[in-house]
């Protein structure tokens, strides 16, 4: 009895902890986003709230916060108002089975450095983020706006084919990691991560994963110049708040998974496993950031022909020939 | 094929912003860093004065003929010797587009830009300045100029009295 309520306690300590971070992370990312896109094209970014601009998060927030919470008048009412929900629990939810560090050992008792260590971790992964299109779709759909529908559209169909190539980018690494826990795929790059051995699908991942998290060069579903701002048109306040963390909370988990996937997870040599894992991460949200400011946004159709086409076969390509070499090692 | 222009012209970018990164950014922090503005930069307007430190304007209208927005009202009135001047005087600023076509039109260079560009305000009516808020007390730009000096009805010289002026001409003569 006392192990069941000692193990509920440091779940809820755990849970608490995770979701803090992640939260604070996001907001942060958000300034750190403003302030490195602003050097890469010579401005200053935030700089005028507290030191630095390091309190903008805050002010942000309270803007949100006070902000009309607008409903348009022939909007789907119960849709409209989940949908930014579901954009932002879905990318918090994805984050479950995310191992952070190695096994602790506390009380005599080992802790595992993640929520819950599912034995399906990749494919508990790919399905919540098949679930977050429906954040996208239904807020698109249920504001009744031409443009917030015309995001949704793309939103949806951009979102499901890059699922795709992101899904078969993956499937290597279970190859060789022979697992689909994400666990047991951080320990089985020990020496080498697979970013090393899989180069080709760590690529494919990542262009992938820049397209799942509806990021400049591939933000058509919120296009400015042509919707307005997509499939968020008709938000405001708070649940417009929701969708825009829900995509830097989005950047977390994806920059969490190219890390525990490729680059090795919480392994590192010198500092403490866990400060290895942000690292990694925030080295891939750099990356991101890198890229939103270099690249222009791609057309619709550009971006449909780069999945289908190039992609998804790249991906498919590598999946045969890694299945292929893995086989010959067995019996050469 | 342009296979490879399509990759270097991928990958070329990611160079280039990356070396911006480290440059220094371009933007003048404004309330703390102050830039000059430019001699003749177009700001509040002022009205000057006289070498001798009489008001220059001779209440024409010309400049409030001139301005495209009508922000410029006045009353001219003359004084005992026949001078005319302004009785009052209005710039109302909230309405100014500081195009400085008032000060190319004023003949006694009295109207003129100045570059002091920080005049902002919450409320418009504080913005409506009066003869006195307009009046300096030095020359402005051209501080030694004085119109009575070279022309201009016997104010300080008869008419035609002043050194690069003729005197009147005779009507009733053709000779030159």
């Amino acid at each position: 009895m006392d192990g069941l309520i000692l193990s509920l306690i440091l779940i809820l300590i755990k849970l608490g902890l995770i979701f803090g971070v992640i939260l604070t992370m996001a907001a942060y990312l958000v300034l750190a986003e403003r302030k490195v896109l602003a050097r890469l094209q010579l401005r200053h970014g935030p700089n005028r709230v507290g030191p630095f601009g390091l309190l903008q998060p805050l002010a942000d927030l309270i803007k949100l916060l006070t902000k009309e919470d607008f409903l348009p008048e022939k909007a789907d009412k119960w849709l409209f108002l989940l949908a930014p929900g579901l954009a932002a629990v879905t990318a918090l939810l994805a984050f479950a089975v995310v191992p952070f560090a190695p096994p602790l050992t506390l009380f005599g008792r080992q802790i595992p450095m993640v929520v819950c260590d599912l034995n399906v971790g990749v494919l508990y992964f790919l399905g919540l983020s098949s679930l977050a299109v429906y954040g996208v779709a239904l807020g698109g759909w249920a504001s009744n706006s031409k443009y917030a529908l015309l995001g949704g559209i793309r939103g949806l169909a951009q979102l499901i084919s890059y699922e795709l190539s992101m899904g078969l980018a993956v499937v290597p690494v279970v190859m060789t990691a022979r697992s689909f826990s994400l666990t047991d795929i951080v320990l089985a790059q020990d020496p080498v991560p697979f970013a090393l051995i899989h180069p080709l699908a760590f690529l494919i991942f990542l262009i992938s994963v820049a397209a799942e998290s509806k990021r400049i060069p591939f933000d058509i579903p919120e296009a400015e110049n042509e919707l307005v701002a997509g499939f968020h048109t008709e938000y405001s306040g708070m649940r417009f708040g929701l969708f825009f963390v829900g995509e830097y909370i989005n950047m977390i988990i994806l920059g969490s998974m190219t890390t525990v996937f490729f680059l090795g997870g919480w392994s590192g040599p010198l500092l403490p496993p866990v400060l290895w894992f942000l690292i990694k991460v925030l080295a891939v949200s750099f990356v991101f950031i890198w890229i939103r400011g270099t690249l222009p946004r791609l057309r619709y159709d550009q971006l449909m022909h780069f999945g289908w086409k190039v992609l998804i076969p790249l991906a498919l390509f590598n999946v045969v020939i890694t299945g292929g070499i893995l086989l010959w090692m067995q019996n050469p | 094929m342009n296979f490879w222009r399509d990759i270097k012209g991928t990958f070329e970018p990611f160079w280039v912003t990356l070396r911006n990164m480290l440059r220094r950014p371009v933007t003048v922090q404004y309330p703390e860093q102050k830039r000059t503005p430019p001699e003749r930069y177009r700001a509040r307007i002022v009205l000057t004065r006289d070498p001798d430190g009489g008001e220059r304007c001779v209440a024409c209208y010309l400049c409030s003929a001139a301005c495209p927005v009508d922000c410029i009202s006045m009353q001219s009135t003359e004084d005992e010797n026949g001078r005319r001047y302004a009785a009052w005087f209005r710039i109302n600023f909230s309405r100014c587009i500081f195009c400085g076509l008032c000060a190319e039109a004023c003949p006694t260079l009295a109207i003129q830009m100045t570059a002091d560009y920080e005049m902002g305000n919450r409320d418009p009516l504080k913005l409506v300045y009066e003869k006195e808020d307009l009046l300096i007390d030095g020359g402005g730009k051209d501080a030694e100029y004085n119109f009575y000096r070279h022309a201009g009805i016997g104010v300080a010289n008869r008419r035609g009295g002043n050194e690069d002026e003729y005197g009147p001409v005779d009507i009733k003569s053709n000779m030159p």
